[in-house]
C-alpha cells in the first residue's frame, strides 16, 4: 500500500520544518530513552536518517508504543487490547516488502530504517518463526525418509516431537537474543552517550524477518547431498547474517572498536549456530553408496557432522 | 389498568410522590411459571431431556451440512457453539492414536498434542485476526475454524481405512490425493466464512495462518502410519 509511505513523505516536511523552528522542542523518543540526545541528533543534522527519524515521532495516530518495556507512551495500558491492536497494524503489502527487504540486503539499506520506518510490527516475528518450526521438523522428517526408502529395515516414523523441540529452540532465539541485543546496546549506549539506538520491538522485528530466509532453504535441505546443503547454508547465512550486520553496524559503529567488531561478530556467530544446529539436528547426513563399489565406505546415518578440515 | 395509571403518577411530579402511599405495590412481573404455552426462549426446562439434546445436536448437523457446501453464509456465525468442533477434535486425536507409538519418541502425536494443536492453534489464529482488525467475534472465529476440521477429519477416518488394504506406494497416492483436497476444502470453507470480517489489504495476512493450520493438520493425517 502506497498510502501510508506517502502520508510520512508528506509530513516529512511539515515535521523538518517545525523541527527546524523550534530546535528545543521536545519530540517523542522513539528509541532512545533521553528526549535531549533525539532532539540534539535532529537539530546536528546528522543526515536525512536522524531527520526521518524523528519525524515520524510527531506522526499522530501512529502507534507510539515502539518501547515496549518502557510502555508510557503506548496507545492506551499494556492490559488493553489495542496496546497489542498496535504491534500489528500492518497490510499485506508491507508485510511482503520486508521479506523481500530481509531476503536482499544491499550496503545503503538499513533494514530498520529503510524497511520498517518506525513502523515494527509482531505479525512477520511471529509467523515466520512459526513456518519456520514446521518447516524444518517437516523437511527434517522428510529427508530422514527419503535417505533411508532403501533400506529393508526402515520403518516410517512421524517423529512427531522434533516439532517441538524445533519450536522451543526457534522461539528462543528470536526471542531471547535480541533482548540481550538490545538490552547490551542499550546499555553501551547509555554508557557511551551514543545516539540511534533501536527499540526491542525493531531489534526483534529484524531477527524476525531475518529468519525468513532459513523456510526456502529448510525445504531445499531435503535434497540430499551433502554439497548442497553446505552451500545453501552458507548463501542464507551470508544473506541473513549481512541484513543483521547492515542493521546493526551503523549503531555499535561508534563504539570503540574492540565494542564493535565483538559485537557483529557475537550476532553472526549467533546466527551461525543457530543454522548449523538446525541442520544437523534434524537433517541426518548420511553417506550414499553405490552397490557395486565394495571398497566404498558403508551407509552411516549420523546426526553429528562428519569431519571437517 | 389502575395499576398502570398509579404506576405511571410519578412521572407527572417525583417530587410530590411519598412512597409508602401513592405508589402501590403491585403488578403482574412474574413470568407465567408452568404455563401451557411453550415458550422454547425463556423455558426449556421442563421439555424432555431428548428434545434438549435433539435441539443441539440439530443445530450442530445443519453447520455440518454448511461446511459441506461453503457459500458465504451467516448460519455458522450467528448461532455458533463449539460442540461441533469439540467432536471433530475429539474424533481425529482419537483416529491419530494407534499408530507407530511404540516408542514414544518417534512416534506420531500423542492425543494431547492433536488437542493442543487443534485448539491453541485455533486461539492463536483468533487472536491473530483479531489482532489484524478483524470483525468477527472470538468464540465464532474458534467455531468457523473447529467446524472446517471436518473435511480433514473425513479424510483421517478413509485413510485409516485405506491404511487396513495395506500400506504400499498406491495406498500412499490415494491417502496424498484424498489429504490433499481435504486440506483444500478446509481451507477454502473456512476462508469462505471469514474472508468478509477483515479488513480488505490485509486479507492475506490473515488467511495465511489458517493455510498453515489445515497444512499442518493434513501432514499428520498424511504421516499416520500404523503399528507393524
Amino acid at each position: 500500500m502506497a498510502s501510508p509511505n506517502d502520508l510520512q513523505f508528506q509530513e516529512f516536511e511539515e515535521a523538518a520544518e517545525l523541527l527546524s523552528a523550534d530546535p528545543g522542542a521536545s519530540t517523542l523518543s522513539m528509541s532512545s530513552s533521553k528526549n535531549t540526545t533525539t532532539t540534539a541528533a535532529a537539530t546536528a543534522g546528522g543526515g536525512g536518517e536522524d531527520v526521518k527519524l524523528d519525524l515520524s515521532d510527531d506522526e499522530e495516530g501512529q502507534e507510539e508504543s515502539s518501547e515496549l518495556l518502557g510502555g508510557q507512551k503506548a496507545t492506551g495500558g499494556f492490559w488493553t487490547f489495542e496496546y497489542y491492536q498496535s504491534f500489528f497494524n500492518v497490510d499485506t503489502m508491507q508485510v511482503l516488502d520486508r521479506v523481500k527487504g530481509s531476503m536482499m540486503p544491499l550496503p545503503g539499506r538499513n533494514f530498520i530504517k529503510h524497511h520498517l520506518r518506525s513502523n515494527p510490527d509482531l505479525y512477520g516475528p511471529f509467523w515466520i518463526c512459526v513456518t519456520l518450526v514446521f518447516s524444518v521438523a517437516i523437511s527434517g522428517n522428510l529427508s530422514g525418509f527419503l535417505t533411508k526408502m532403501g533400506t529393508s529395515t526402515y520403518h516410517y516414523r512421524p517423529q512427531f516431537h522434533r516439532v517441538t523441540i524445533a519450536a522451543v529452540v526457534i522461539f528462543m532465539y528470536a526471542w531471547l537474543v535480541p533482548i540481550g541485543l538490545w538490552g547490551f546496546l542499550t546499555w553501551r549506549q547509555g554508557a557511551e552517550r551514543q545516539i540511534g539506538g533501536y527499540s526491542f520491538l525493531e531489534t526483534v522485528c529484524v531477527y524476525g524477518y531475518s529468519l525468513f530466509i532459513y523456510i526456502p532453504t529448510s525445504v531445499l535441505w531435503i535434497i540430499p547431498y551433502e554439497w548442497v546443503r553446505w552451500t545453501l547454508i552458507v548463501v542464507a547465512m551470508v544473506i541473513s547474517g549481512s541484513v543483521l550486520v547492515l542493521t546493526f553496524w551503523p549503531v555499535v559503529r561508534d563504539d570503540t572498536k574492540v565494542m564493535a567488531v565483538a559485537t557483529v561478530a557475537t550476532i553472526v556467530v549467533l546466527h551461525t549456530l543457530l543454522a548449523i544446529g538446525c541442520k544437523m539436528y534434524f537433517f541426518q547426513t548420511a553417506v550414499h553408496v553405490p552397490a557395486s563399489d565394495p571398497t566404498a565406505q558403508p551407509i552411516q546415518f549420523t546426526t553429528q557432522p562428519t569431519e571437517h578440515h | 389498568m389502575a395499576a398502570a395509571e398509579e404506576a405511571s403518577r410519578p412521572f407527572a411530579g417525583l417530587s410530590d410522590v411519598s412512597i409508602s402511599e401513592d405508589i402501590p405495590v403491585e403488578g403482574d412481573i412474574s413470568v407465567p411459571l408452568g404455563s401451557t404455552r411453550r415458550d422454547d426462549e425463556f423455558s426449556t426446562l421442563d421439555e424432555p431431556v431428548k428434545e434438549t439434546i435433539l435441539r443441539d445436536l440439530r443445530a450442530v448437523g445443519n453447520k455440518f451440512v454448511h461446511v459441506l457446501y461453503p457459500k458465504r453464509s451467516t448460519a455458522l456465525l450467528r448461532d455458533w457453539d463449539l460442540w461441533g468442533p469439540l467432536l471433530l477434535c475429539v474424533t481425529l486425536a482419537l483416529l491419530l492414536q494407534g499408530g507407530a507409538a511404540d516408542s514414544d519418541d518417534q512416534g506420531g502425536p500423542q492425543f494431547a498434542e492433536v488437542f493442543v494443536i487443534v485448539w491453541f492453534g485455533s486461539i492463536i489464529i483468533t487472536l491473530n485476526s483479531k489482532l489484524l482488525g478483524g470483525t468477527i467475534s472470538f468464540f465464532q472465529s474458534l467455531c468457523v475454524l473447529g467446524y472446517c476440521i471436518m473435511p480433514l477429519t473425513a479424510a483421517m477416518a478413509v485413510c485409516r481405512i485405506v491404511l487396513v488394504g495395506g500400506s504400499g506406494t498406491v495406498s500412499f497416492a490415494v491417502r496424498l490425493a484424498v489429504v490433499t483436497v481435504s486440506f483444500g476444502w478446509s481451507t477454502f470453507a473456512s476462508t469462505a466464512f471469514l474472508a468478509d470480517s477483515q479488513p480488505p489489504n490485509r486479507k492475506a495476512l490473515v488467511v495465511y495462518p489458517v493455510f498453515l493450520f489445515y497444512f499442518v493438520i493434513g501432514w499428520m493425517i498424511l504421516t499416520f502410519s500404523p503399528s507393524q
